[in-house]
């Protein structure tokens, strides 16, 4: 594949979890694409496959799980078929996660100092420890950490919250990836602090250029930090669009029953209700995954499995009915 | 009594409230008082009949325990609560077991997480028949008639009561929440953040549940959310807490479209509208809530807020009426109308 400004293409991607209960196929043929210096949503709710997805682009799935089928592209090259070696390599410094939790994802044992300037140093062997310091000082001071000279030396445990997902988003950062992961960055913080480390991820955005992933299940944060976005469910695409087209002319029922089901802090609205639940993955439901929730589904959703078809230039959706909404 | 009893009077009134916990130092012999965690300094409000409350803040602006202590959930350290114009705090306090169980059936909770506030070892019909048992005003033959109707009213279906809780989803559960919490036919719910733990697509579920219920059964509801667009949704009057004090309170309507308080303000600029083409001037607030051991002195906000003058740095502001039914707690207030 040649080269055209495309930084990450996956192509029916699987992933599955072999547990005892059966075989949960979270990610189940999930296919996207998205340029250079673009700010991708993955939206969907628990269960959808948006952190499996992801993680599978980045391999680092736990297991159960495994990567059972589809191609990854990044910047032209196939990642997939690359040694543990290879994907070391370009974890940090070609990509790197942002992610949901950070007060599991730091190391409570240890300082932020070595947690952070060991990434370097792993990563650059040229390096010097003090260079590494001087790096990761800056770093945090650029996300926003008051005094970092003093507080590299802290611990985890010494941060609030929005203070560790500044020395998250400073870790992702160590090494200017070129693609960013942010797993649900806002999500555990207050409201007020949810502003201040948007801010900073536009910021960010804006002065390294970097392409970013966006996974959330808030579509107000889709709206106001992506240009682009991808509505998984049920482990496969729903739909996929430029941000705008997917909050004006969805053409998906799921798209469509998500965005009236979300209160609004601006207006009053009257909120539709999605019924039932997010299926269960280990028994999908046969057909298209969403039918037993659509409003719109006929019998041949129950037997045939949508295919993501391109409507519009930019536009695909996975919806029989998609040409009645 | 008058004859407008029920009329004139709110369902709930809150006085004065304060909830103080006290924080010792470490150590097992010499534990010593080292202070005191300001949870809630001082609040009142009111809810009437058939009305909702919004009451949102930030994770440790006192909140839930405002909802815990009107429960008597959690001991009140001073102040009052008055349901339908009778003491419930001094219902509790002299603990005459027939006065405090019938002062439980006029308020009841429905709690954040509905993974915890089930007991996986009983099922469904035990859950939502607990309350028949210990307060005896179903006569056991009614039972299953009463727990099939809750069922139905809260959208579950009459096979679910054979169930135990890990069988359903959360959205689910918490409608097993709202049914328990139903069987006793109480005049106020206090929610505590009922649908923060529930996927976006089953929130909108029990959010239209709850304002359902409160048309068909005129219940009042204290909803307690820290997601200011479901509070929107839901309540009539929102009040907004900070560090254990109510700093502004209105209609929603009012609250939402023109807040007075510089908290509200940022509160308000710091959710993301789901509309592209819809952006807010963002006021982002430097810092973090401070601690609520040592309160900051004179309005609890200065820190963190822009327009603070020497006068906001020493003096506490009061609550008051800035204009007809909207009251804020900012010395500045009426220079934002």
């Amino acid at each position: 594949m040649e080269n055209d400004g495309t930084i990450l293409k996956v192509k029916d991607l699987q992933t599955y979890f072999f547990t005892e209960a059966g075989v949960v196929r979270a990610v189940d043929g999930v296919s996207f694409e998205m340029k250079k210096g673009e700010t991708m949503g993955l939206v969907g709710e628990t269960g959808s496959g948006k952190t499996v997805a992801t993680y599978s682009v980045m391999r680092i799935v736990p297991r159960p799980g495994k990567i059972v089928g589809g191609l990854v592209y990044f910047d032209g090259d196939e990642i997939l078929r690359k040694s543990e070696d290879e994907m070391r390599r370009l974890r940090g410094r070609a990509m790197a996660m942002i992610f949901q939790d950070p007060n599991s994802s730091l190391n409570p044992v240890f300082s932020i100092e070595e947690q952070l300037t060991d990434i370097i140093l792993t990563h650059d062997g040229g390096t010097t420890k003090e260079k590494a310091k001087d790096t990761v000082v800056k770093l945090l001071g650029k996300v926003g950490m008051p005094e970092p000279e003093t507080r590299v030396r802290w611990y985890p445990h010494q941060f609030s919250g929005g203070m560790r997902q500044r020395i998250a988003i400073a870790r992702a950062l160590l090494l200017s990836p070129s693609l960013l992961f942010a797993d649900e960055p806002t999500t555990n913080l207050d409201v007020t602090i949810q502003a201040q480390v948007l801010e900073l991820l536009k910021s960010i955005r804006s002065e390294t250029g970097a392409s970013m992933v966006l996974i959330t299940h808030d579509m107000g944060l889709v709206a106001d930090l992506t240009n682009r976005v991808t509505v998984l469910y049920a482990g496969r695409v729903a739909e996929s669009a430029d941000t705008l087209t997917i909050f004006r002319k969805p053409l998906h029922p799921y798209t469509l029953a998500l965005l009236k089901a979300v209160p609004r802090v601006d207006e009053k609205v009257q909120l539709e209700a999605i019924p039932g639940n997010v299926p269960n993955l280990i028994y999908p439901p046969g057909g298209c995954r969403f039918h037993p929730r659509c409003k719109y589904a006929t019998d041949i959703c129950k037997e045939k499995v949508p295919p993501l078809e391109e409507v519009h230039p930019g536009h695909s959706t996975a919806c029989h009915h998609w040409s009645e909404l | 009594m008058e004859p407008d009893k029920n009329g004139g009077q709110p369902l709930l009134e809150v006085r004065n409230l304060v909830k103080h916990f006290p924080v010792y130092s470490r150590g097992i012999l010499l534990r010593k008082l080292v202070g005191h965690v300001h949870a809630v300094d001082d609040i009142s409000f009111s809810i009437d009949r058939g009305e909702t409350l919004g009451l949102v803040g930030e994770s440790g602006c006192g909140k839930t325990t405002t909802g815990k202590a009107i429960l008597h959930l959690e001991w009140p350290t001073s102040g009052r609560i008055h349901f339908e114009g009778e003491d419930a705090t001094e219902v509790f306090d002299i603990g005459d077991a027939k006065r405090v169980l019938s002062m439980r059936r006029n308020m009841q909770m429905v709690f954040q997480n509905p993974y915890g506030s089930l007991d996986p070892r009983m099922t469904v019909y035990d859950i939502v028949s607990e309350p028949f048992r210990i307060h005896g005003h179903v006569p056991r033959k009614q039972w299953s008639e009463r727990v099939y109707a809750l069922l139905k009213l809260v959208g579950l279906e009459p096979y679910h009561a054979e169930r135990y809780p890990h069988e359903f989803s959360g959205g689910q559960r918490q409608r097993i929440g709202i049914a328990r919490a139903l069987a006793v036919d109480p005049k106020l719910i206090v929610a505590d953040e009922p649908v923060s733990s529930l996927d976006v697509s089953v929130r909108a579920q029990i959010l239209n549940l709850l304002m359902d219920l409160q048309k068909k059964e005129g219940l009042s509801f204290l909803y307690i959310s820290h997601d200011l667009s479901s509070v929107r949704q839901i309540s009539r009057r929102t009040a907004v807490m900070y560090l254990g004090q109510i700093v502004e309170t209105a209609s929603s309507e009012e609250i939402f479209s023109k807040p007075l308080h510089p908290y509200t303000m940022a509160l308000l600029s710091a959710i993301p509208i789901p509309d592209p083409e819809k952006k807010v001037m963002r006021i982002v607030l430097p810092g973090e809530v401070p601690s609520a051991i040592d309160p900051p002195k004179g309005c609890r906000f200065n820190p963190r807020c822009k327009y603070a003058t020497d006068k906001c740095r020493a003096e506490e502001p009061a609550l008051r009426e800035i204009k007809k039914n909207h009251q804020a707690a900012c010395h500045y207030a009426e220079d934002f109308l």
